[in-house]
């Protein structure tokens, strides 16, 4: 193994054993050495990170003119039979470098930016301990080389996930949430789990690579074995679709998506580590890592993948331009920037001319990660001044948190795909490649835009203006320099991490691809999202009568978009009243009467049985003698009858 | 030479003796006697049975000679229980002690 074998190994294992260190011994630290901890193995990390990046996108990744996977190690774990079994590896390849690289990149951030943020917190060094889990669980997820590798580690990433958001375990609100966020991504899952035994038992691996390999080449004996269809589409479609679901429960697609909204009860950065950067794209990495299988074997899959995002990227801007809670709005931003991802996936194909939004996807990947975890970040700042996540106890914040002022407006410019912040060009790569294969995805996506553009500036406007900042103003950033600092460098990621030439180093197929911006195609996302910002200054830059007053016009419609469409409701009714009411409540009855019954009533009978005979044992030893004697007399006259 | 059936009679007669003071007697020193009297019966039973019915051998004496023995060993055992009885509850009466019961 050379260096960077094993810095790639040391990369992905320092946070476990951070973890290991954290929750073994993290009672006898104290906060500060805890942090350190923490800290420097993920920074460790992120440095390593950018050298494994470094190494395999200008030394060996490069092989004749295209970027090819290297196993940079990997070892048999369970042997099924001998074409199946269940590898432990790490695989870096564009993709993994790319997923890398952002997770220890924004993890770092968060990490730093928590030696504030939870100062004085009850159980700091389990806080850190968690975090470490669960970027070890995120890295091992995207170095997956065996798709059960990555089922193993995607439940790890739920495991940890509903530690972090459940961590103020004393606030009813936040278990609640907690469970919500695993059970419902659990239950994805159990499809993300089906798919993959359908695919294993279809081409005969649970390799990822072997996979694509074998379900890519046309006419191929494993093909074959899904060649059955079911309602119009083939079984292969069928099974990918399963594993998608696995997918759009972590992402957050509808109707999945609910979970994402309630776990913000977490403490703020981990809302940015996980429902920004890591978590919420497991499902998007999922989808890019067998996207060869999708896009040459079962476009239909892809096609409903593509109509999913496009559905959820509106349906979570809608919602999102009515929350009242910033973490809230934030967080029905990032369902439907996830979203954007996943129609990205969906309206690509393979092919040098088709394959334009796989880069693109992945692109939206790398530069949503860094300004919404700058949101998120912000947000932190924001709340911790405050002292609350209700946009009602705020406005005119612009003097007393002046950093975190600029970087939030940097990150809503980036999100609102404002050039040249990041977010410009990956969104608008994400739109060039849905309008030359798909118009109307373009236009969902291209109202959204306008819709993101709005609900952001409407929450920046409404955070740092609308009132007049008080006179004395006090600066609330002179202390927390641990926050101040990832804010400003993630700002920073957030102009540049789109004038990196993304195609170069990521596409379908390895080879480079050239993110052309046409000035055509430009101008109108660009002033749809600048009138989206030109309405929000018109409704919140300063007090008025303008929101009221809309709200009254779109009534109806309001109200269902503040209360999420009730697609909460929709659920507690199909799983309260109808699956407790028609599936529970008899299995209730079953084994409350007739299970439990019967066992009373063997139990009751022998106690009756018992009180009722009791009274022979009287203790009288004479009674005992008796009854001895006269068993004695008994078998005596037996025997006697008998033989004589 | 006496018969048979006289030494049945005398060791039935000793042994249901027993069995009374076994049942009637409320003295649990006397139960112990009357223990003593059906094994002393049986101890008949089996020297008339070697005696009579097979007079060149020693089966039934040998038998006897065991019984008195742990006839012996028993009445020690359940002489020391008695004391501690007595000890505890400070009477021998077989009456007053009825606490091995449900």
């Amino acid at each position: 193994m050379d260096s960077y074998g094993i810095s790639s190994l040391a990369l992905v294992l320092l946070p476990l054993l951070s973890f290991i260190i954290l929750a073994v011994a993290g009672k006898h630290f104290s906060p500060k050495i805890s942090a350190l901890i923490g800290t420097s193995s993920i920074v460790i990390s992120a440095l390593l990170a950018f050298y494994i990046a470094g190494g395999y996108f200008f030394e060996f990744g490069n092989i004749s003119g295209a970027f090819t996977k290297q196993i940079i190690m990997q070892f048999n774990w369970l042997q099924f039979t001998n074409d199946l079994s269940i590898n432990l590896g790490i695989v870096l390849d564009p993709l993994s470098v790319m997923m890398l690289v952002v997770i220890t990149t924004i993890s770092a951030m968060v990490h730093i930016y928590s030696i504030n943020y939870m100062q004085g917190e009850e159980y700091f060094e389990r806080y850190y301990s968690y975090l470490s889990l669960f970027t070890f669980s995120m890295l091992g997820l995207v170095v997956s080389v065996n798709i059960f590798q990555m089922y193993i580690f995607w439940e790890l990433v739920g495991a940890s996930s509903f530690l972090l958001i459940g961590f103020y375990f004393t606030k009813p609100s936040a278990i609640a949430a907690a469970k919500k966020a695993f059970i419902v991504t659990r239950f994805a899952d159990l499809g993300f789990l089906i798919g993959i035994l359908m695919l294993s038992a279809g081409a005969k691996s649970l390799d990822f690579f072997t996979i694509i390999e074998r379900l890519t080449t046309p006419g191929s004996a494993y093909l074959a074995n899904f060649s059955g269809s079911f309602i119009g589409m083939s079984a292969l479609s069928w099974t990918l679709l399963l594993v998608f679901i696995g997918g759009a429960g972590k992402s957050a697609m509808f109707p999945f998506h609910i979970w994402l909204p309630d776990a913000m009860e977490g403490p703020t950065p981990v809302s940015a580590l996980i429902h920004a950067a890591t978590m919420v794209v497991a499902g998007v990495f999922l989808v890019g890592r067998l996207f060869p299988v999708f896009a040459i074997s079962a476009p239909d899959a892809l096609m409903i993948i593509g109509y999913t995002g496009a559905f959820t990227a509106l349906f979570a801007a809608i919602i999102a331009c009515t929350q009242t809670d910033i973490k809230r709005v934030l967080a029905y931003s990032t369902i439907s920037q996830i979203a954007y991802m996943m129609f990205a996936l969906g309206v690509a194909g393979w092919g040098a001319d088709k394959s334009e939004g796989f880069t693109a996807s992945m692109f939206h990947l790398f530069t949503h990660a860094f300004f919404k975890a700058l949101l998120f970040l912000g947000a932190g700042a924001i709340i911790h001044a405050v002292g609350s996540n209700e946009l009602k106890n705020m406005g005119g914040l612009r003097k007393s948190l002046p950093i975190t002022h600029i970087t939030f407006l940097i990150a809503c410019l980036a999100i609102s795909s404002i050039p040249p912040f990041a977010g410009f060009f990956s969104k608008e790569a994400i739109l060039s490649s849905a309008m030359h294969s798909n118009p109307m995805i373009y236009y969902v996506g291209l109202f959204t835009g306008g819709l993101t553009a709005f609900y952001m500036f409407r929450l920046y406007f409404r955070i740092f203006w609308f009132k007049k900042p008080e006179v004395h103003a006090h600066n609330h950033e002179v202390h927390t320099w641990f926050m101040n600092v990832p804010l400003i460098l993630l700002a920073i990621g957030s102009v540049v991490a789109g004038l990196i030439p993304f195609g170069h180093f990521v596409s379908a197929n390895g080879e480079p691809l050239e993110l052309s911006i046409h000035l055509g195609s430009v101008v109108l996302p660009v002033l749809v999202a600048l009138t989206g910002i030109a309405t929000a200054y018109l409704y919140f830059a300063r007090e008025s009568f303008r929101p009221e007053q809309s709200v009254a016009r779109f009534r109806l419609f309001y109200n269902w978009a503040i209360n999420k469409f009730y697609i909460d409701e929709i659920y507690l009714f199909i799983t309260k009243k109808v699956l407790f009411n028609l599936i529970g409540r008899p299995i209730a009855w079953v084994d409350k009467e007739i299970i439990n019954g019967a066992i009373n009533g063997t139990a009751r009978l022998s106690m009756k049985t018992s009180e009722m005979i009791k009274p022979v044992q009287s203790g009288r030893t004479q009674t005992y003698a008796m009854f001895f004697m006269g068993g004695a007399l008994v078998l005596a006259a037996i025997l006697i009858f008998k033989f004589v | 030479m006496i018969p048979l059936s006289h030494i049945l009679i005398v060791s039935s007669a000793l042994f249901f003796l027993g069995v009374y003071g076994f049942f009637a007697r409320r003295n649990l020193i006397t139960i112990l006697m009357s223990v003593e009297l059906i094994l002393n019966s049986a101890n008949i039973n089996f020297i008339a049975f070697n005696k009579y019915l097979y007079p060149d051998k020693l089966d039934g004496v040998f038998f006897t000679l065991f019984i008195i023995t742990i006839a012996a060993a028993e009445v020690s055992l359940a002489l020391a229980i008695i004391i501690n009885l007595y000890r505890r509850y400070n009477t021998i009466d077989i009456e007053d002690t009825k606490e091995m019961k449900f």
